[in-house]
């Protein structure tokens, strides 16, 4: 990360941190669950652009483990253990579980094979998920905010939002930190030329393989949040189309730029949201279709767009500092 | 003689009906330069990769500094120190010439499970590779984009790269591919200058950097080894001419000349 993305990532987070004292102001604290939803999501992308921006491995099941952090929250609430102590560190912990088993297995592909393979795992997941009618089988179950006795209340919307919040803020440091150690380095090289790793003399696929299980336990916690958000969990939370959302948002702000993707999950979700009502404006009805408009979106933002909405910023910037020099 | 740094035993490797590598057997002396030559399809880079763990041999069993590696992965010959560098050039063009090297020194510095210091600060990787790269004559170059250098500068980081994992064997695979005159010239008096201290596998088409840099030539046709021997033996077998007729033996006589 260079200086740059330093500066965009403190002013995205000060943003951030912005929003409960001003949607208070205006008297619309709907945008504080709105936003929360937005760090959520952007801390599962964080994650995968860890593996696939850094690593090139290209995980298309990234939302299984969103799913098993959300589903660990729910089941502990199910049994009536709504201790945040307890359910944060064991969601954190089956996520990365899950992750060293899939990504054992997938490491050993590569390519296409390795896509299909960690979306196959992420569709198992999801049928299992569906088949356990203990657990709402289809429509998922409820799950109460977790508790931490002393140290905050997730009931006051703001509080919840400052935790999501410092949770995203810390994984961008222990990422950015990540990145650029030793570690990060192989990662990087593996990235570019394997082959040539492995004549150096790395066991690239120990690093890969622990690289794909930080990934994995990040996006674990991300899951957590994620039923605490809704009060919710279900299967939906695993399907591919998920996990599809999480890649776009890492393609659309910017591969292996960890803060491209914030902005890509901000920029994704806000669409989302507000997509259906701009159109609403133009034609009745025309909300429900609003797919129609952002699938083309997506397809000019991958064509044109390289770089994402982080290079956006970043050209801007290199424009800037060219009329100075 | 001493025992071989390098021992291929009736090594055999085919696809399909083509036979690759057809019942070899060549010993890799310590300190020498041995380049293996011969025609396109002759099975050098068949040979290359088994040497160097990517293919596993059909038969036959490969042994390194007195001990068995026919199954080793291909780090694990590296960590034992069998360098290479490869045909194609094989770098990391966003890197720079300096993280580049501090690559291949991390590769020999313990593990990488090293998660929290930042590796640019790292003195312990930075100085070995800034010390490979004065010698290698990039020293200037340290901080340039690898994507920027020219061709036979790539070329140099990657021999670079390969001796900054201090190998005591060092497999090159057609280090002059595709350069200059003046770049192969670099090339050669870089090469003379690592000679003695460690044992040289050298695969290069350019017959003058063969002559004067090999002590012995092993030459290659379908995958066997039709001779072994010194530079002037090998350019007086009768079998050797008759493998490169045409414009290869043109080649062959030009640099016995120039080296005559």
């Amino acid at each position: 990360m260079n200086r740059r993305q330093i500066w965009l990532t403190l002013i995205t987070l000060t943003l951030f941190a912005l929003v409960p004292p001003l949607t208070s102001i205006f008297g619309q604290p709907f945008y504080v669950d709105l936003m929360a939803r937005i760090m959520i999501f952007a801390l599962a992308a964080i994650s995968l652009d860890f593996i696939l921006g850094h690593g090139g491995m290209v995980s298309f099941g990234h939302a299984a483990y969103m799913g098993i952090g959300a589903y660990t929250v729910g089941i502990f609430s199910y049994y009536g253990i709504d201790n945040g102590f307890i359910q944060f560190p064991l969601a954190i912990a089956a996520a990365a579980l899950i992750g060293l088993i899939f990504g054992a297995l997938s490491l050993r592909t590569s390519g296409v094979y390795f896509i299909m393979i960690t979306l196959a795992f992420a569709q198992m997941l999801y049928f299992l998920a569906i088949s356990l009618e203990e657990f709402g089988g289809d429509d998922g179950m409820a799950a109460s905010r977790s508790k931490f006795a002393g140290l905050i209340d997730l009931n006051d919307s703001n509080q919840f939002y400052y935790l999501v919040l410092a949770c995203l803020a810390l994984m961008l440091f222990i990422l950015h930190r990540l990145v650029q150690s030793r570690f990060g380095m192989v990662i990087r090289a593996c990235r570019t030329n394997e082959k040539r790793m492995q004549a150096l003399g790395f066991q690239t696929y120990r690093y890969k393989l622990t690289a794909f299980v930080i990934a994995a336990s990040m996006c674990g916690l991300s899951g957590a949040l994620f039923a605490n958000l809704n009060e919710f969990v279900s299967p939906d939370a695993m399907h591919w189309t998920r996990s599809g959302e999480i890649m776009i948002m890492v393609i659309m702000g910017g591969i292996g730029t960890l803060i491209g993707p914030v902005l890509g999950a901000t920029g994704f979700l806000l669409l989302e949201e507000y997509l259906p009502e701009w159109m609403e404006m133009f034609m009745t009805d025309a909300g429900e279709h609003w797919a129609i408009v952002m699938g083309p979106i997506l397809i000019v933002i991958v064509l044109f767009g390289r770089g994402g909405i982080h290079a956006l910023f970043a050209r801007k910037w290199l424009a800037r500092g060219n009329g100075h020099g | 003689m001493v025992e071989p740094v390098l021992r291929m035993e009736g090594l055999c490797k085919s696809f399909g009906s083509l036979i690759a590598t057809d019942d070899l057997h060549l010993d890799i002396a310590q300190g020498e330069i041995h380049a293996i030559i011969g025609p396109n399809g002759a099975g050098k880079t068949t040979l290359v990769a088994q040497i160097s763990g990517e293919l596993r041999p059909d038969r036959g069993r490969i042994s390194f500094a007195g001990r068995e590696i026919t199954r080793l992965s291909v780090a694990a010959r590296s960590a034992l120190g069998l360098a290479r560098s490869f045909q194609i050039t094989s770098i990391f063009p966003d890197f720079t010439a300096l993280d580049n090297v501090a690559l291949a020194v991390q590769a020999h510095a313990g593990h990488s499970f090293r998660f929290w210091r930042p590796a640019h600060g790292d003195a312990a990787l930075r100085q070995p590779a800034g010390e490979v790269l004065e010698r290698i004559g990039l020293g200037a170059r340290a901080n340039e984009p690898a994507a920027n250098l020219s061709h036979g500068e790539q070329r140099q980081l990657e021999i670079a790269m390969a001796l900054a994992t201090e190998p005591s064997l060092l497999l090159l695979d057609e280090p002059m591919a595709g350069m200059g005159r003046d770049e192969s010239a670099r090339m050669v008096a870089l090469l003379q200058s690592v000679k003695g201290r460690l044992t040289i596998v050298l695969i290069e088409h350019d017959m003058d950097a063969v002559f004067a840099l090999a002590d012995r030539i092993t030459v290659l046709v379908y995958g066997r080894a039709i001779a072994t021997g010194r530079p002037e033996e090998i350019r007086a077998n009768a079998a050797v001419r008759a493998a490169y007729l045409g414009t290869e033996n043109a080649s062959l006589d030009s640099a016995a000349d120039a080296n005559a």
